[in-house]
């Protein structure tokens, strides 16, 4: 007497296409042609048709699909878990024996996904059934189970009985082995259903997700695609092209690829690779440099970078420029409270006539920033801020990595070491670990060269 | 606010809202539609012009779906893996886990790196987020709370709110009692992450919206609407001008937003079923996503398109969690089939899998060095592997 409504929107969507990918490849494994062998197996003193092994099982995974041992035996544990296959030795437990273990498809009147959900009713008639069958066949966790199922839908206990009794009378009709098969099919279905303690739910799906608009959603598509078809868009060649670069730059820099110097922590249990990286270092390592060389950005995210970038402004008399940047980022980020009084601080700073540290904006820029401050917000020096942040990289940055484009990287970076940062010269004689005497090495080599 | 009786003579998904309930079999313009009485209150009220049915809507959006493909395909001369035949193969890795962290009583949810890039912060489902010295399996403190997911040192609830607990390296300090509230959506809150300092939070919920919000005073600053379900997922951009960021939700939709503005600026709709999870590469230009169709993807934030999927016939379980690598080649993949695949980003091909977890891998996250991958599952522990 259910209305047959429904399912719960969201949320079984994602098992749905699970169910559906597993069944697909059952009945692939059955196909007739490509599928698996299947044979007679022994079982005890009956013989049930149409099994097959762990073992061959898995073989078939494994030429099917191309994959290793170990991911054919994953794979196929996993349709097991989903009762999609089960054991007859052994059926209480659905796991997959690489062995001559012999299993069974399991019929799609049980698929999880044609009989969702299970019944209190369905599953109080299966246990009653085995009750019956053998007194004391119930392990205790059933039992415990059944007596709550009795408290709970007494009113109909007439009614499991009968039923348990008659499914229990039309099977002893059957064959032997068809019983078996019958037994083991729906016990699988409910190991499923009902996971015995300490196993874990293989239905569970976690968070709920249920909103789903269906008008709204036709609506807010309409307006995002007219506004996309008048996206600027750039060549697929040119795009492509920049992760192959950005990778090939970085790839020395990714300890999971290449390792790290003298070794990565994880592995080798020494914490010396982050002592030599941290925050502020007496020198920094010749990698970490190197990577200020990638773009401003880098050298800015880096605060002995930021620090080194400093002092090279300072020398050419342009260090307002990077204390401003570096004021704004303070209001864009700072807390709400403080916007007002750090953007009086600005404009005093930096941006006034005649102010001690006055950077250089563009007249249309200065106009707009300045008509902005009467009203301070998060976002009212943006405009200032971004203009000075690519003065910064064009003149200063990129003009240091172009002293030597020349040559190639490893001897441009030593002109870009020296010239940037003459600490690097002064530490020639130490070289407390091997990261630095590497780069103490080639440096000396580079300079010999650059000479010679 | 009751609904007017009428005769109902089915029950079931209404076309409009989806949702099962009694129908009004209703006709325009001799189109039968089937709306529940909410829907048919909305549609006569608002949204649809007189003609207008949900038919005639959704093949408008269909085509002008086509013409967006047809110009994003007018640029498309090369595709990745053929741009990427030129570069090395990788050789084969061997990652292996390097340390188990066990502690939690019951499914792991959610975990982020700190900066100092050893400790670690892991959610659970049995309300505790706990701070760890990966390390040296250290716990470092624990937090009782009604914790489901976060980031960093926020924590989004299952009351719907997001709270900020401020850490710190003192181990007596009561810091529960110094969480503060911060964010409030009218539905569970699936993903946060603070923009570039403490002071601001954006986050995403299933009531299909992020939201931008001020810590300090717990003010919602920006509000995103346009996912059209719950938003699963979120990732701050690492540009230069750092102010924009991804969302990716049920409605198979990755969304990326301008944060001031609150605007949607690009969309990506190629996913067969709901995204989980959405990363951007480290350049900012691309990022990837991971769904439960199975695949994970690649999109070209420049190209605007997808330029490549992560798939295999072997690989059927959805993807919870997706993370680059430091140089962003390599792309690794948290499944509901309790492995963790690695793939090739440029050449498209899949150059590991990781055993060992017990049960769904629920994050994974590169250590802020790249020196190592924290996975976090439904078997109550975390794995560090290298």
């Amino acid at each position: 007497m259910t209305i047959n409504t429904m399912a719960k929107g969201g949320w079984q969507r994602e098992q749905t296409i699970c169910f559906r990918k597993m069944e697909k490849m059952i009945v692939a494994m059955q196909d007739p042609d490509m599928g698996m062998k299947l044979r007679n197996q022994r079982l005890l003193i009956t013989v049930i048709p149409h099994a097959m092994t762990g073992h061959d099982i898995i073989i078939w995974l494994i030429h099917k699909y191309s994959v290793c041992e170990e991911e054919a035996l994953h794979l196929g544990g996993m349709l097991v878990k989903y009762g999609y296959i089960y054991p007859l030795k052994e059926p209480r437990s659905l796991v997959l024996q690489p062995d001559e273990s012999p299993y069974r498809f399991q019929t799609p009147y049980f698929w999880t996904s044609t009989r969702w959900p299970a019944s209190e009713l369905d599953y109080a008639i299966y246990l009653a059934k085995k009750n019956i069958r053998k007194q004391g066949e119930l392990m205790e966790y059933e039992k415990e189970r059944y007596s709550l199922l009795h408290k709970k839908i007494n009113h109909t206990w007439d009614f499991v009985v009968m039923q348990a009794r008659e499914q229990l009378r039309a099977s002893k009709q059957r064959r032997k082995a068809d019983r078996i098969v019958l037994e083991c099919q729906e016990q699988a279905y409910w190991l499923i259903n009902r996971p015995p303690p300490g196993v874990h739910n293989m239905l569970d799906v976690g968070l709920e997700r249920q909103n789903n608009f269906n008008l709204r959603a036709t609506l807010v598509s309409i307006e995002v695609h007219r506004r996309a078809l008048g996206r600027n868009r750039v060549k697929s060649s040119i795009c492509l092209e920049g992760f192959l670069k950005y990778s090939e730059q970085y790839q020395n820099h990714d300890p999971i690829m290449q390792g790290c110097l003298p070794s990565n922590p994880w592995i080798s249990d020494d914490t010396a690779h982050w002592t030599m990286n941290t925050e502020m270092v007496p020198v920094p390592t010749r990698l970490r440099v190197e990577r200020w060389s990638f773009s401003f950005m880098e050298l800015l995210n880096d605060a002995m970078g930021r620090q080194e970038f400093m002092l090279y402004l300072e020398k050419e008399f342009s260090a307002e420029n990077l204390y401003f940047w570096q004021a704004c980022e303070e209001i864009r980020h700072g807390e709400s409270s403080k916007i007002v009084e750090k953007v009086e601080e600005v404009y005093k700073n930096f941006l006034a006539p005649g102010a001690a540290r006055w950077v250089n904006i563009d007249s249309k820029t200065m106009d707009k920033t300045l008509e902005g401050i009467k009203q301070p917000h998060r976002f009212v020096l943006d405009d200032a801020q971004m203009h000075i942040y690519f003065l910064m990289k064009k003149v200063c940055f990129c003009k240091l990595r172009e002293k030597d484009h020349t040559n190639i990287s490893a001897n441009s970076l030593q002109h870009l070491i020296m010239f940037v940062f003459p600490f690097m010269r002064r530490q020639r004689h130490s070289s407390p670990s091997p990261a630095q005497a590497v780069a103490q090495a080639t440096e000396e080599e580079g300079r010999h060269k650059g000479a010679g | 606010m009751c609904d007017q009786t009428f005769m109902a003579a089915t029950f079931g998904p209404c076309d409009s809202c989806g949702k099962a309930s009694p129908l009004m079999n209703i006709y325009i313009k001799s189109e039968a539609i089937n709306y529940c009485s909410f829907c048919v209150e909305m549609m006569a009220c608002q949204q649809l012009q007189k003609g207008e049915t949900l038919q005639s809507l959704k093949k408008e959006s269909d085509s002008l779906k086509k013409k967006l493909e047809e110009e994003r395909g007018k640029l498309n001369d090369v595709e990745l893996h053929q741009v990427a035949e030129k570069v090395e193969v990788l050789s084969s890795l061997s990652i292996k886990t390097r340390r188990v962290l066990k502690g939690h009583g019951n499914k792991v949810l959610c975990v982020d790196w700190c900066k100092d890039k050893r400790r670690l912060v892991s959610s659970s489902q049995d309300g505790k987020a706990i701070v760890w010295d990966a390390f040296t399996l250290n716990k470092v403190s624990e937090i009782s709370l009604s914790v489901f997911y976060f980031d960093s040192n926020a924590q989004n609830g299952l009351d719907n709110k997001c709270s900020v607990v401020p850490l710190s390296l003192d181990k007596n300090e009561n810091l529960a009692a110094k969480k503060k509230s911060v964010a409030m959506h009218t539905n569970y809150v699936s993903g946060c992450t603070f923009t570039n300092s403490d002071m601001q939070l954006l986050t995403s919920s299933g009531d299909g919206t992020c939201a931008l919000w001020d810590v300090e005073s717990g003010q919602l600053l920006q509000s995103f609407h346009g996912h059209t379900a719950d938003v699963l997922s979120l990732d701050l951009a690492p540009s230069e001008t750092g102010n924009t960021f991804v969302s990716g939700g049920c409605d198979m939709k990755a969304n990326v937003w301008d944060m001031r503005s609150g605007q949607n600026i690009q969309s990506f709709e190629s996913h067969e079923s709901d995204i989980n999870c959405v990363r951007y590469y480290p350049s900012g230009d691309a990022f990837a996503s991971a769904s439960d169709d199975a695949t994970c993807r690649f999109y070209d934030l420049r190209a605007d398109r997808e330029v490549a999927v992560y798939q295999k016939d072997s690989v059927i379980f959805g993807a919870s969690s997706v993370d680059f690598s430091l140089s962003g080649r390599l792309l690794f993949a948290g499944y509901n089939d309790y492995t963790i695949n690695v793939w090739d980003v440029l050449k498209g091909t899949r150059v590991s899998i990781l055993f060992g977890h017990e049960n769904r891998v629920s994050r994974v996250r590169v250590s802020p060095d790249g020196t190592a991958l924290c996975s976090a599952s439904w078997d109550n522990t975390l794995r560090i592997w290298a």
